[in-house]
C-alpha cells in the first residue's frame, strides 16, 4: 500500500512527502522497492537489468553507464555483467536486486523480507549494503522475520494482529519491555496475539 | 498410495476452485457441437442473383420468376450495363449474374435458341461452382418443361452414411480427437511447466513425495475432465445430433482410453522439454492443435490434401484416432478394420512414455 | 523516454529466447506454404463408380457421358453394387450411379427409367455438388435422347459460364488472403496477452508497478514489438505468396495495410482484456482458445457466413475477423478499394474503440 501497489480504503498516509492515496505515482518516483520474491528479469543479463531499471527511473545514458559500472564493481560482479541473471546464485541476485532498487537514489527504499533463503554470509554482506545506502541518506524500510536483523535497524516497529504494538529504537524497546534482546521483546508481544501465528 | 491420493485431491481442489477454467472445459464440447452441428455448413444457400437484360421480355421475366422461386436464390434486381456487373460484385450486392443478349426476342425464334451467360463471382470457387450448377439445373428444367411433359431418365439421390447431408459425420470424431488431446496433452504440459516456471517444482521435488506421484496427481483432474467430455460428446451426438453409434461402444471406449493415455504421455514429454508456459503452449499448438484441426477432416477432407501432407499427417496421433472413431462409430465397421490405427496409437504411446521418462529422470539429476 | 528502455527489454527477451524468433519465422512459412494445400475444399475431382446392371447400348451411352464429363473421374465400371460400395468405404470413390436392369427397354417402351445416385455423405459438399452435376448430365442425356428420336424435348438454349476474379476456380486464391488473418490474431492478440500474464505470474510485474512507469507505457511496450512483428510477418507473407503462387493483390496495398492497422488494434485490445481478467496463463489460454474457436469458425474463414442459420449470423456480426477476412479477399481477388469495403472499415473502427476502451477500463495497476 505504501508503495502504491494497492489502494488504501481509508485513512491518511504519506511517503516521502506525498499522499499515497492521491499521489501514488509521485510516490513511486521517490521510492525503491525490493520484494521477497526475486523479481529481476531472469532472462536478461546483469547489465541489461541495470540498464532497464535505470532507464525507467529516468537516468541519462551517461549516468546509466557510470552508475552501472560503479554498481557492478562494488558487488564484484563486473566480470559477470554478461551473465543471465538466472544463472547467478541467490545471494548475488538479492544484492543485485537491492542495488538496482536504489540506483536512482530514492528517498526511501522498501525491503520486503529481503534476506529470505540466503546464507548467513550473504545476509551479512547484504546488510552492509543497506548500511552503505543509509549513509548516503536513503531511508531503508525493512520488514523481516529475523529478529536479529531487526536489531540492526535504527527504529523498530512491531506489528501484532495488524496493529503497531511497539515502536522505538532497539535500545528503547529493550528498556520498555525489560528484555535482553529484540527477540525477547518479540516473544513478549507475540504472547498477547489473537492469531496463532 | 496415500500420499498420491492426497496429492490428487489437492490438484482437484485447485482446478475446481477456478470456475472459469471448469466452465470452459465442460462447456467446450457443447459449444463445439452446437457450432459444427448447426452453424457450420458447407451447403450454399442465400445466393443473390442479378439479371443483365437489355430487353425485359416475357421469357426473361418468366425465367427470373422461376429462379427466384427456388429456395437457394434471391433476385436482387436488374443490371443495365455489362460494366455494372463488376460494381455489383465488389459491393457484394450480387453473387451471380445471369446475362441475356440484347436480341433475346430474335434468338428465341431462331433454331439455335437463347444464348445466355452466367457470370459468377468466383472468389469462392465452390460457391461459384454450386451457383452455376444450380442455375443450369433450373434452366434445363425450365426449358424442357416449357415444351412437353417429362420423359426419359429421372434420377433419385440417396446419401450414404449421412442421410441428412450435414457435415456432422465428419466433425464428431474430429471434436473428440481435438478435445481429448487438448485437455490431456496441452493442459497437463502447461500445468507441469507452470510449477517449473513459478519455482514450486523444486519444492515438490525435494519433498519426500516421489516425483512420479507429483506428475500423476497433476494428470488426474485432466483425465477425469476428458472422460466427462468424452461422455458429453457421445451423449450430445446421439441425442441432439441424432448420430447413432453404429459400431461397438466398447471398442470405441477402449481406443479412446489408449488415445488419452498417449495424450498424457505427450503432455509429459512436452513439459520435460519446455521451460516456459508460453513455449509449451506454442509447441502444443503447433504440433497438436493445428494439425489435428486441419488434418482431421473436421472441416477439410483429408483426401483433398496433397499426398505428401497425407503422409506427414501420419505422425500426428489425432489422425489415427479420428480415423478409428470414424470407422467404428459412424461406418460401424468391425474391429479388424481399425487394427492399424490401434497399433500405431499403442506404438506412439510406448515411444512417448519411454522418451519422457528418460527425459524426466535426466532433468532430476 | 521510459518507453525506449521497456521496448528494448522486450526485444532482448524475445531474441534471447531461442524459441520465439524461430516460431515467428516458421509461422508465415507454414501459413503460406502448407495451409493452402490442406485448407482446400476443392471438389473438382469427383470419383464415380458406375454400377451398370443393364449393359446395353443406352446404358453404355449414359456411362460414357458421365465419364466424359470434366467433373468426374470414372474409378469403376461394374455390375456389382457391393464392389462399388466397397470403393466408397475405402475412400476410392465418392459417388455411385446405378443403372437398373431393363434400362434401355423401359426407355424405349414406357419412355421412362430411373437411375439411382448414391453419394458418400461423409464429404457433404462433394456429395451434393456431385449429385447436382449428375442430374444435369441426366437432363442432357434426355435432351439428346429426344433429338435422336426426332422429338424436341426442350427449347434449345446455350449457356456460357464466366467465372470472374478466379477463372481457374483455384481454391487457394480464396484461402490465402484469409489465412493471413491468423498471423494478426496470433501475433498481435494472443502473444502480447500471454506475455503480460506471464509477467504477472512470475511476479516481475510487481517490480515494474512500484516504479514510475505508467500504465500506458507498460502496455505500449508490450504491444509495439508485436505490432511491428505482425506487420513484418504480414509483409513476408505477401512476398511468399507472390513468389510461390505468383499471387499479388488486384487492389492496393494501401487498403490492405489500412484495414490491417484497424484489425491489429482490435486484436490487441481483445488480448489486453483477456490479460486483465486472467490471473494465470492457463486461464488466459482457455479464454483464448474459446475466442480463437469463435474467431476462426464463425468468420467465414472456412465456411460462408451467409450459409449459416440466422442465430449464427447474429453471432458472426460481432466477430471482428470476419470484416478483415472480407476485405482481404475483396482486395486480393476483386481489386476492391476502401469505398467498396467501407462497411468493413466502419465495423472494425467501432470494434477498435470498444475493445480498447474496455481494456483501459479493466486495467488496474493497483490491485
Amino acid at each position: 500500500m505504501l508503495c502504491g501497489l494497492s489502494k488504501p480504503t481509508g485513512g491518511k498516509a504519506s511517503v516521502a512527502g506525498f499522499d499515497i492515496a492521491r499521489q501514488s505515482e509521485k510516490v513511486k518516483q521517490h521510492i525503491g522497492y525490493m520484494s521477497q520474491k526475486f523479481s529481476l528479469y531472469e532472462d536478461l543479463k546483469v547489465k541489461e537489468n541495470i540498464r532497464l531499471y535505470a532507464g525507467i527511473y529516468g537516468l541519462s545514458e551517461k549516468q546509466i553507464k557510470e552508475k552501472g559500472e560503479r554498481l557492478m564493481h562494488r558487488l564484484n560482479i563486473y566480470d559477470e555483467q554478461n551473465t543471465l541473471v538466472k544463472q547467478l546464485p541467490l545471494g548475488w541476485k538479492q544484492k543485485l536486486a537491492f542495488s538496482i532498487a536504489i540506483i536512482h537514489t530514492p528517498d526511501i527504499v522498501f525491503l520486503d523480507e529481503p534476506t529470505g533463503g540466503v546464507d548467513p554470509l550473504a545476509r551479512r554482506q547484504f546488510w552492509e549494503l543497506i548500511y552503505e545506502a543509509t549513509e548516503r541518506g536513503i531511508t531503508a524500510f525493512v520488514t523481516t522475520h529475523y529478529m536479529d536483523e531487526a536489531g540492526y535497524c535504527d527504529r523498530i516497529s512491531m506489528m501484532v494482529d495488524g496493529k503497531i504494538s511497539a515502536l522505538g529504537t532497539p535500545k528503547e524497546l529493550k528498556e520498555n519491555f525489560n528484555a535482553n534482546s529484540i527477540d525477547e521483546v518479540f516473544r513478549t508481544l507475540a504472547r498477547g496475539a489473537q492469531r496463532g501465528e | 498410495m496415500k500420499t498420491l491420493l492426497s496429492l490428487i485431491i489437492k490438484e482437484f481442489k485447485l482446478i475446481f476452485r477456478d470456475r472459469w477454467t471448469i466452465m470452459i472445459l465442460i462447456g467446450m464440447p457443447i459449444v463445439q457441437i452446437a457450432l459444427f452441428g448447426f452453424a457450420i455448413t458447407t451447403e450454399i444457400r442465400n445466393i443473390n442473383f442479378a439479371v443483365l437484360a437489355p430487353q425485359h421480355n416475357e421469357t426473361v421475366r418468366k425465367l427470373v420468376e422461376r429462379i427466384d422461386a427456388n429456395t437457394y436464390f434471391t433476385f436482387v434486381g436488374y443490371i443495365d450495363q455489362t460494366k455494372d456487373i463488376d460494381q455489383a460484385f465488389r459491393k457484394e450486392k450480387a453473387d451471380v449474374v445471369l446475362a441475356f443478349k440484347s436480341d433475346v426476342g430474335q434468338q428465341e425464334a431462331s433454331s439455335n435458341g437463347i444464348q445466355l451467360q452466367i457470370v459468377t463471382d468466383a472468389s469462392n470457387p465452390n460457391t461459384a461452382k454450386t451457383e452455376s450448377m444450380y442455375l443450369m439445373g433450373i434452366m434445363k428444367d425450365y426449358f424442357s418443361k416449357a415444351n412437353i411433359g417429362a420423359a426419359g431418365v429421372t434420377s433419385s439421390v440417396r446419401i450414404l452414411y449421412n442421410p441428412q447431408l450435414k457435415s456432422t459425420y465428419n466433425f464428431v470424431p474430429g471434436i473428440m480427437g481435438l478435445l481429448l488431446l487438448l485437455i490431456c496433452a496441452m493442459m497437463t504440459s502447461i500445468a507441469i511447466v507452470r510449477e517449473k516456471e513459478v519455482g514450486t517444482m523444486e519444492l515438490l521435488l525435494v519433498s519426500p513425495t516421489r516425483p512420479i506421484f507429483v506428475i500423476l496427481a497433476k494428470m488426474a483432474p485432466y483425465l477425469t475432465l476428458s472422460i466427462i467430455n468424452y461422455i458429453t460428446i457421445l451423449v450430445l451426438s446421439v441425442f441432439v445430433l441424432q448420430i447413432p453409434i453404429v459400431g461397438s461402444l466398447f471398442w470405441l471406449s477402449v481406443i479412446s482410453i489408449i488415445y488419452v493415455f498417449l495424450a498424457l504421455a505427450i503432455g509429459l514429454f512436452i513439459s520435460t522439454v519446455m521451460s516456459t508456459q508460453v513455449s509449451a503452449m506454442i509447441v502444443s499448438m503447433a504440433t497438436l492443435l493445428f494439425p489435428t484441426i486441419l488434418l482431421s477432416g473436421m472441416i477439410y477432407p483429408l483426401e483433398n490434401s496433397p499426398v505428401i501432407l497425407q503422409y506427414v499427417s501420419c505422425i500426428f496421433p489425432g489422425r489415427w484416432y479420428i480415423s478409428a472413431v470414424r470407422k467404428i462409430m459412424i461406418e460401424g465397421l468391425p474391429l479388424h478394420y481399425v487394427l492399424t490405427e490401434i497399433n500405431v496409437l499403442i506404438l506412439m504411446s510406448v515411444i512417448m512414455i519411454t522418451l519422457s521418462l528418460k527425459n524426466f529422470k535426466h532433468r532430476l539429476e | 523516454m521510459i518507453l525506449k528502455y521497456l521496448i528494448e527489454k522486450e526485444f532482448k527477451q524475445f531474441l534471447r529466447n531461442s524459441f520465439m524468433p524461430r516460431i515467428a519465422l516458421m509461422f508465415p512459412t507454414v501459413i503460406i506454404l502448407v495451409f493452402p494445400w490442406v485448407a482446400t475444399m476443392d471438389v473438382s475431382n469427383i470419383n464415380v463408380s458406375i454400377v451398370d446392371r443393364d449393359v446395353s447400348t443406352m446404358s453404355r451411352r449414359l456411362s460414357d457421358k458421365i465419364a466424359g464429363s470434366s467433373y468426374f473421374n470414372l474409378t469403376e465400371y461394374t455390375d456389382n453394387y457391393k464392389q462399388a460400395l466397397d470403393d466408397v468405404e475405402k475412400g476410392k470413390s465418392d459417388i455411385i450411379v446405378e443403372i437398373p436392369q431393363h434400362f434401355e427397354r423401359d426407355i424405349n417402351t414406357i419412355q421412362h427409367a430411373a437411375i439411382q445416385i448414391s453419394s458418400n455423405g461423409v464429404n457433404a459438399l462433394k456429395g451434393s455438388i456431385g449429385s447436382g452435376y449428375l442430374q444435369n448430365i441426366a437432363a442432357d442425356f434426355n435432351a439428346d435422347l429426344g433429338t435422336k428420336q426426332g422429338v424436341t424435348v426442350s427449347t434449345p438454349f446455350s449457356v456460357n459460364i464466366q467465372d470472374r476474379y478466379n477463372p481457374t476456380l483455384n481454391f487457394k486464391l480464396f484461402m490465402i488472403p484469409a489465412l493471413m488473418t491468423m498471423i494478426i490474431i496470433m501475433l498481435c492478440g494472443l502473444l502480447p496477452a500471454l506475455n503480460i500474464v506471464s509477467e504477472k505470474e512470475i511476479g516481475t510485474i510487481e517490480q515494474i508497478n512500484v516504479t514510475p512507469v505508467n500504465k500506458a507505457a507498460f502496455i505500449l511496450s508490450k504491444l509495439i514489438p508485436y505490432w511491428l512483428m505482425g506487420f513484418i510477418i504480414l509483409t513476408i507473407c505477401f512476398i511468399l505468396a507472390a513468389l510461390v503462387y505468383g499471387y499479388t493483390p488486384k487492389g492496393s496495398f494501401l487498403t490492405i495495410y489500412a484495414i490491417a492497422i484497424l484489425f491489429v488494434l482490435v486484436m490487441s485490445g481483445i488480448g489486453l482484456i483477456i490479460s486483465n481478467y486472467a490471473g494465470t496463463m492457463q486461464q488466459s489460454l482457455f479464454m483464448m482458445f474459446f475466442f480463437m474457436m469463435i474467431f476462426m469458425l464463425m468468420s467465414g474463414l472456412f465456411t460462408d457466413v451467409r450459409s449459416m442459420p440466422d442465430w449464427a449470423q447474429d453471432i458472426a456480426f460481432f466477430n471482428p475477423p470476419r470484416y478483415f477476412i472480407d476485405t482481404m479477399r475483396s482486395v486480393f481477388l476483386k481489386g476492391g478499394n476502401m469505398m467498396d469495403n467501407s462497411h468493413n472499415f466502419i465495423m472494425l473502427f467501432a470494434f477498435a474503440i470498444m475493445t480498447n476502451a474496455w481494456a483501459m477500463l479493466s486495467y488496474r495497476k493497483q490491485v
